[in-house]
């Protein structure tokens, strides 16, 4: 016969009881945290269009949504125009080989020289699909926050300046993005 | 602000339904209704998980061969 059964007795039966019932007070009161995290590392058409369509549609659900932006992503929030004064040689050929604005964004399939995203853009407002601006500026509605990768910044040569019109955007480092998430209920990879 | 709002929705692909109607329910105040028409195939599944999500009541939800009607009330908040 085993230990727990030997040992068995009302008092400890109600102790036990009694410690269930204050866990589950205390599982009761704890705040739910319900928040989305998403790295977003793509700079390519559809991805983000997927990562801008979760997270619009996340903060329509009442999550708290941040979107942290790294690498080929990174370019991918520059606004159009002509680049930062005072670049090195290599930040502006960064510049020239990642040129800002949702209109220069590739497919990551189907691309053909153009012809790919032109049919696609083409058939999304046919049917009324949601272009990548509409969804920025929706996500910017709802408060989805825009965090972006100081280290891919610098690495590209990318200044604040050049960076697309939003209200809650900014830069930081990964120990931010860990701290989003490891108080996140979901977090993507896109 | 009349207790039942009407809402549109029709022509609008995913996200923008759920996006819309999260918007609108915002202006309400508890206990107030939203009648939501779309016709996205998506909006049938998406308005109930919506619901459940957000804890506001789906009321009714009425399909045809096209369209959808869904009632919504809104939930008191803090609950």
């Amino acid at each position: 016969m085993n230990q727990a059964v030997q040992e068995y007795s009302p008092e400890l039966l109600g102790a036990l009881t009694e410690r269930v019932e204050a866990l589950e007070e205390q599982a009761a009161a704890a705040p739910r945290s319900d928040k989305l995290s998403m790295v977003v590392f793509s700079g390519e058409l559809d991805k983000l269009l997927a990562a801008f369509v979760i997270a619009t549609g996340a903060a329509a659900c009442g999550m708290k949504v941040s979107m942290f932006f790294t690498f080929w992503a990174t370019a991918a929030l520059k606004k159009e125009g002509p680049q930062a004064k005072g670049k090195s040689l290599v930040e502006k050929m960064f510049g020239w080989m990642l040129p800002g604005g949702f209109g220069k964004r590739k497919l990551s399939k189907m691309e053909i020289g153009g012809v790919g995203r032109w049919m696609m853009t083409r058939e999304m407002a046919k049917k009324n699909v949601a272009s990548l601006a509409e969804l920025v500026e929706a996500a910017d509605e709802l408060g989805v926050r825009i965090n972006i990768c100081e280290m891919s910044m610098s690495l590209m040569g990318i200044r604040q300046e050049e960076l697309l019109d939003y209200s809650d955007i900014g830069c930081c480092g990964v120990a931010s993005f860990l701290d989003d998430a490891s108080s996140s209920n979901t977090t993507l990879f896109i | 602000m009349p207790a039942i709002q009407e809402i549109d929705l029709t022509g609008l692909k995913c996200p923008m339904p759920i996006v819309r109607l999260s918007k609108l329910m915002k202006q309400l105040d508890a206990g107030q209704e939203i009648i939501a028409a779309a016709n996205d195939p998506a909006f049938c599944l998406d308005v109930e998980a919506w619901c459940n999500k957000t804890g506001h009541e789906l009321v009714q939800i009425n399909q045809t061969d096209e369209r959808l009607t869904a009632v919504i009330r809104k939930k008191n908040e803090g609950k």
